[in-house]
């Protein structure tokens, strides 16, 4: 049986052609068509259940069910980068503690949901980051934690330095800060559990609506 | 075949110690500090080679320093140790201040003191609680006194935070002084909290030295000689666990550190576990040192330097220097080559973490694989420092 | 031995020039006397204690290789400096003197390109193996890009 090789998949350099802030939200906009479901067995058997006559009722009341089950035990990788990662911990740690929302930071990607990318995110380090975010199952989010991941930050000139993590994972929510204190990560994640509650179809992202977005 | 395949498992598992294995640790590890990857050879259970993989967080702070001035530096310089941010935005504004013969006031040596050690208090909670959370479960509870230090951290954190707005890097410092004086209220505040650290920190030690597996799992584990410290140039508590008596703070007093009384805790074994006697008592002397500057903080100004309006009006005359301070993990040095412009020619860095993580090659060989964990939480290494 | 009669000894190595002031000598060695020098300053001098070591790029005069060397006893600290001259880019090791210098002088080769002869594993340190070009030579921008993540 042959194996395939699973080859990264670095996204196209748009930023190149990005001007403005306005052209780079519409960028944003357009989420990947693919990557969000379950599998497409599962997937056509809940659009056939979702034409079928009343069927709808069936699937809204499972994505209600679904979409409060994944919001409620959220568990992030314990993945810290950088100066963010202790405020992350601190997040984790005694204070603020995050295991209220049912967020257990996990060792292991393979049981993780959440990927909180605390730091700044070097050349070298954005291959291993693409393979630890391509180890974790569907659905998965991404939490672009401090100005580091969201655009390089101070180091954004540096000819080492990743000008934002979204040009190698896509990221779900944005936390300011540098770095962000641990009450703006926990805004972060509780914005990241009102994404989840608006999934539509069992598993798929819904369109941007403007109180999440 | 099938003969053939199982007598071929049969003669791996048949250890004779001529097998040798590679084992990748990192760089998403849940105790490796930061990203960090070693690949360890192995023999069975125990490491004989180590190649230590570093740069992933390597952020170009050497040549960011030659594009920014003096004046914008110190808030990223604070991004190198960011454990111990107060300690490396002092060793960059120490050098630029001894390039171009900044007098410093009196209120803002003691201050900077003041921050210096109480950010000591607050890295060393941090080292004890991941280190202990590293070695786990055998500690009674995983991440109990993790738990326990972070709770003591915040106690200092929020000094921190109603000092200077901000928790992690903070932009105290600068050239010719400090920005911010202490509020109102705050010395009260302050005493509270060291007294309150200093009780907790009994309980810790009870809770560790009362645990048989702790003594076990320390004790004769990573041995660093005399000789080789020296050699390889580790520096700060690991050096002082290692029988050398060496602390910048006492060898060549910088922002005026000769005022005050404290002692230096030199221990001889040189295994994790004087490396641990050595940052308790230096949890106690760093308290000292607090309630010294609190009782005798003097009056006047905070910095020297007026307000600038421009990037270039801070210009640092044509020379070299290099700077140190005793950081937390030990000695964090900047030499500066400067020419005349307000921007450095070349900015090095001496990260204290980078020497000291250097000294894993030379001392995980001959242990287990579970002891690789508890030696590299000893050296307690900050990845911004390592990679720069 | 003091700082003082460290400056006596070091007046008889040949081809040294000392200067600085107080406890901080700064000492001018000829390139070809590198490693030999690091070997004097540590059992003659006694600055057993090994800091830092790298260099500086200056530009159309070529590199110049630093390094920091303690006696804690003292305490004085030298610091030893070297012109490589124009368009040279090897230089000899100090690993085998000090067993600090090994990871720095992987840094020095990985951040100007400096070869050392005699060290026993020169590879680059911080960057990727495939890295072109040494970021800390100023003739590298600070914002050179590099493909694909940029």
């Amino acid at each position: 049986m042959e194996v395939k090789r699973p080859v990264p998949v670095v996204p196209a350099p748009v930023w190149k052609d990005i001007k403005d802030l306005q052209e780079w939200q519409e960028h944003h906009k357009s989420r990947p068509a693919s990557g969000d479901k379950h599998s497409t067995q599962f997937e056509s058997l809940t659009e056939g259940l979702h034409s079928f006559p009343g069927g709808f009722v069936l699937t809204t009341a499972t994505d209600a069910f679904l979409n409060w089950a994944r919001k409620s035990s959220v568990w992030p990788v314990s993945f810290g980068l950088a100066c963010c990662a202790i405020e992350m911990m601190a997040t984790f740690a005694s204070r603020f503690d995050v295991e209220r929302l049912g967020m257990v930071p996990w060792a292991s990607p393979r049981h993780s949901d959440l990927m909180i990318i605390s730091g700044t995110v070097t050349i070298k380090m954005a291959p291993m980051l693409l393979r630890i975010y391509d180890q974790m199952p569907d659905p998965k989010w991404a939490v672009s934690m401090g100005s580091c991941a969201n655009s390089g930050g101070p180091f954004r000139h540096g000819y080492h330095v990743v000008k934002g993590v979204d040009r190698v994972i896509p990221v779900d929510v944005y936390v300011p800060g540098c770095p962000p204190p641990p009450e703006s990560l926990l805004n972060g994640l509780l914005l990241l559990q009102e994404q989840i509650a608006h999934f539509r179809t069992t598993g798929q992202r819904a369109a941007p609506s403007p109180k999440v977005d | 075949m099938a003969a053939d395949s199982t007598s071929t498992v049969v003669k791996e598992l048949d250890y004779t110690g001529a097998e040798r294995l590679s084992m990748n640790m990192g760089p998403q590890h849940p105790s490796a500090h930061g990203v960090f990857r070693a690949i360890l050879t192995l023999e069975g259970e125990t490491v004989v080679g180590v190649d230590a993989v570093i740069g992933y967080l390597h952020r170009c702070h050497e040549k960011l320093a030659e594009n920014l001035a003096y004046v914008q530096y110190p808030s990223i310089a604070s991004k190198t140790d960011y454990v111990a941010a107060m300690a490396s935005e002092l060793a960059y504004v120490m050098a630029a201040e001894r390039l171009a013969n900044f007098e410093v006031p009196k209120r803002a040596q003691y201050l900077r003191v003041l921050v210096g050690e109480l950010q000591r208090v607050a890295s060393h909670c941090l080292w004890l609680g991941t280190w202990c959370m590293d070695m786990g479960g055998a500690l009674g509870g995983g991440a109990t006194i993790f738990l326990y230090c972070i709770r003591e951290r915040e106690l200092v954190l929020d000094l921190f935070e109603s000092l200077t707005g901000a928790r992690l890097l903070y932009g105290f410092h600068q050239v010719g002084g400090v920005r911010y004086d202490v509020p109102e209220g705050w010395a009260s505040e302050c005493r509270t909290t060291v007294d309150l650290i200093e009780q907790r920190i009994l309980e810790y030690e009870e809770m560790l030295e009362g645990n048989a597996f702790f003594m076990m799992r320390t004790q004769g584990v990573g041995v660093i000689s005399r000789e080789l410290a020296l050699d390889v140039g580790i520096s700060g508590p690991l050096l002082r666990a290692s029988g050398v008596d060496c602390d910048l703070r006492r060898l060549a007093p910088y922002s005026s550190y000769e005022d005050f009384e404290f002692r230096v805790p030199v221990e001889t074994a040189g295994d994790c576990y004087a490396r641990y006697k050595v940052r308790m008592v230096e949890f106690r002397e760093s308290i000292r040192i607090v309630r010294q500057i609190l009782d005798g903080l003097p009056e006047g100004p905070i910095s020297s330097r007026p307000g600038v309006k421009s990037l270039a009006q801070v210009r640092v005359p044509k020379g070299e220097t290099y700077a140190r301070v005793e950081g937390p993990r030990g000695e964090v040095g900047c030499y500066l080559q400067a020419d005349g412009g307000p921007k450095p020619y070349r900015m090095k860095w001496r990260g204290a973490s980078f020497s000291n993580l250097a000294i894993l090659p030379h001392i995980i060989p001959g242990h287990g694989v579970a002891d690789v964990v508890a030696i590299m939480g000893s050296v307690d290494p900050v990845f911004g420092e390592v990679d720069r | 031995m003091n700082a003082t009669e460290a400056r006596t000894r070091i007046v008889e190595f040949p081809g040294t020039v000392a200067g600085g002031d107080g406890d901080a000598i700064v000492v001018d060695v000829p390139a070809a006397q590198w490693a030999a020098f690091a070997e004097f300053a540590k059992d003659i001098l006694g600055c057993t204690y090994f800091s830092f070591l790298s260099a500086v790029d200056w530009k159309d005069e070529g590199l110049e290789v630093v390094a920091w060397v303690d006696n804690l006893d003292a305490p004085f600290s030298v610091l030893m400096k070297t012109r490589l001259g124009v368009g040279v880019t090897s230089c000899a090791s100090l690993a085998t003197v000090y067993r600090g210098a090994g990871w720095m002088e992987r840094e020095a080769f990985d951040m100007f390109g400096i070869h050392f002869e005699g060290h026993p594993d020169l590879r680059r340190i911080l960057l990727d193996d495939d890295w072109v070009g040494h970021p800390l030579l100023k003739s590298y921008a600070v914002d050179t890009p590099y493909p694909p993540y940029r």
